[in-house]
């Protein structure tokens, strides 16, 4: 894209400087109280991954077992209580709003309006960490929007309002947006959970693609066993405020461990691309 | 895709700026006393080019002390209203917030009254003194909004609802103390109907119309700078924040850019409700809701609202005079139902 000269001026640049690993969790946990005079309660014990470009991470768990935390803290709207987050090196924490906007991308589960709005005014908004607080938006500007709704094949949506869209469109629209900020981290919040099954395979293969050419690294948290299996490089597994493994989806997905987590019997095969099936017994 | 270019944002500002000149001939020929479009035009042609010899009697005495001034202050505080609304309605991320409707005019109004009632035991020279009101009407907004928001506030979230209820309740709380206040004391108070219903009338020092023009477009500047940062925000304090707004710093400016714009506006007209909730709602309608055309077509068609609802209460039961915020709330009060109503639903 034409805006190399542009990065050069950017302070987001150095961040932008390739290394190997790219998102670098080390040792991170996070308590929360309530009161301050009660003991905290831990939210998440310490946890630990690396995570490459190009690379999809699946933060896998039940309700409640803080998961959605972890993603809080790697996207930097919560503070770690020990431990730190680097990305390209640099400590997530010591980025202002904007910088951090420049180089994360954010998608929430839901996305509300107050006003109607239009597909592509929506995902105009990614470009706004890129510009002056105040300015009209550059040519540049409206490449990029349009080429992040082609690629997620919702070119056809850009004039429509965002309130009368599917949901399926909708969430297409709001990764459009995240892909608009040309993000080094793209991170998603359970995006599959109000969509049908063939929008859910629809938005995680074109996450896959995404993720491969535009080297993101991406961070699921999700509580769909067999998506994490089918389209995960790494699963955090995650129960009860504690990180139990890290690894590729063969390595992690054993019955009894799943069983254990999820509280459900259950049995493991392995397909013949070698990545694991999950079938939930209803037998109780 | 249609993007926003300076182009079309002047273009609308424009459009707007002709019709507030066209509104602000009716008001200065309609009155008590009417006056001729033609002698209005020679008398301002004399004006312009320094012809003093033809200038009427009756364009100095009404026009130049009396309709000129008073136009000049409904723009200044129909756009300063209409600008506040527009903030809150996006900082609060609930379009029915208004500067009258959450009681931020009242505790401006009652700031304003408790300023002149220290003032003559404050020994302050007579800059200061004057200056003082508009602090008090400051500080009673910005106090009232903190205490509004709080109170709207459910589980660490605003509540749409709750926080209108809060707001009104405030606000008639407000008003009670300043009836009380205004039978208990006497002085030079102005009447109550000024600072519960809004008036234009009362004659203001040359030097304060300077005051309210700086003050005015220092405030909206400061809003105007944060214009693309309060589109996000509209999608809520998170999600604004993963696209690079400096939420914190955003709602302070806000906050008390907003707050002194009301204040600004209820020291010199007392508390004309509803501008702030309708004119903003039209823009929108117009021109959409991207706050770097919002909020300065709200701000001329906020001065447009005030100066014709003005001149409506100055003429439907002339010689006698109505308050401009009873014409205000004729036309918004029934606007803010429809609204609410069709929010609920």
């Amino acid at each position: 894209m034409s805006s190399s000269s542009a990065l050069a001026r950017n302070p987001s640049e150095s961040v932008r400087a390739s290394t190997d690993v790219r998102l670098s969790v080390e040792q991170v946990s996070y308590a929360h109280s309530a009161n301050p005079s009660q003991a905290p309660l831990f939210t998440l014990e310490a946890t630990s991954f690396q995570a490459k470009p190009g690379e999809i991470v699946a933060i896998l768990g039940p309700n409640a077992s803080g998961k959605s935390t972890l993603l809080k803290l790697i996207s930097g709207a919560l503070a770690p209580l020990s431990g730190r987050i680097l990305l390209n090196g640099f400590v997530i924490q010591s980025f202002t709003p904007r910088t951090r906007a420049q180089v994360i991308a954010v998608v929430q589960q839901e996305s509300t309006l107050l006003f109607p709005a239009r597909a592509w005014e929506f995902v105009l908004q990614g470009r706004h960490a890129h510009g002056r607080s105040l300015r009209f938006e550059s040519d540049d500007d409206i490449l990029i929007a349009k080429n992040a709704l082609a690629q997620v094949g919702a070119a056809e949506l850009s004039d429509r309002w965002m309130d009368q869209i599917s949901g399926g469109e909708k969430q297409r629209v709001i990764l459009a947006r995240a892909l608009a900020q040309q993000p080094l981290l793209l991170l998603l919040d359970e995006p599959t959970l109000h969509l049908d099954i063939a929008a859910q395979i629809g938005l995680l293969d074109s996450l896959r693609r995404l993720a491969a050419e535009n080297r993101y690294t991406v961070v699921v948290v999700t509580h769909e066993l067999n998506l994490a299996a089918e389209y995960a490089d790494q699963v955090v597994l995650m129960q009860r405020g504690r990180c139990l493994r890290v690894g590729p989806p063969a390595s992690i997905y054993q019955r009894e461990l799943l069983e254990q987590v999820f509280q459900t019997p259950l049995t493991v095969e392995f397909g013949s691309n070698g990545r694991p099936r999950v079938n939930v017994l209803s037998g109780t | 895709m249609r993007p926003l270019t300076l182009r079309r944002l002047l273009l609308q500002c424009t459009v707007l700026l002709l019709i507030l000149f066209g509104v602000v001939i009716v008001a200065i020929k309609f009155g008590a006393v009417p006056v001729s479009l033609y002698a209005l035009a020679r008398d301002m042609w004399g004006v312009l080019f320094h012809q003093r010899s033809g200038i009427s009697t009756d364009y100095v005495l009404i026009i130049q002390n009396i309709r000129l001034p008073r136009i000049l202050l409904g723009i200044i505080v129909g756009a300063s209203l209409s600008v506040a609304g527009t903030s809150f309605q996006a900082l609060l991320r609930n379009p029915l917030a208004d500067p009258y409707v959450l009681g931020v005019s009242s505790g401006a109004g009652l700031g304003a009254i408790l300023a002149l009632i220290a003032e003559p035991h404050l020994n302050l020279s007579p800059m200061l003194a004057a200056l003082l009101t508009p602090l008090g009407a400051f500080i009673g907004a910005a106090a009232t909004i903190t205490a509004v928001y709080f109170l709207g506030r459910r589980e660490g979230q605003i509540d749409g609802n709750t926080l209108l209820l809060g707001g009104v309740i405030t606000g008639s709380f407000i008003s009670a103390i300043i009836m009380f206040l205004m039978s208990t004391l006497s002085g030079n108070l102005r009447g109550l109907s000024f600072w519960l219903m809004g008036e234009l009338s009362t004659p203001l020092q040359k030097s304060i119309y300077w005051f309210l023009g700086i003050g005015f477009l220092a405030a909206a500047g400061a809003i105007y700078t944060t214009a693309s940062d309060l589109n996000l925000l509209l999608a809520g304090e998170k999600e604004a924040m993963h696209l690079g707004v400096d939420v914190p710093r955003v709602r302070l400016v806000v906050y008390i850019a907003a707050s002194f714009l009301t204040g600004l506006a209820v020291s010199v007209s007392g508390a004309i409700g509803y501008v702030g909730l309708i004119v903003p709602h039209v823009m929108r309608l117009i021109f959409g809701s991207d706050h770097r055309t919002l909020l300065p077509t709200a701000a001329l068609g906020g001065a447009i609202a005030v100066v014709f609802a003005d001149t409506i209460a100055r003429t439907v039961v002339a010689p006698s005079e109505l308050a401009v915020g009873a014409v205000t709330a004729v036309v918004g009060a029934p606007l803010f139902i429809y609204l609410l109503r069709r929010r609920l639903a």
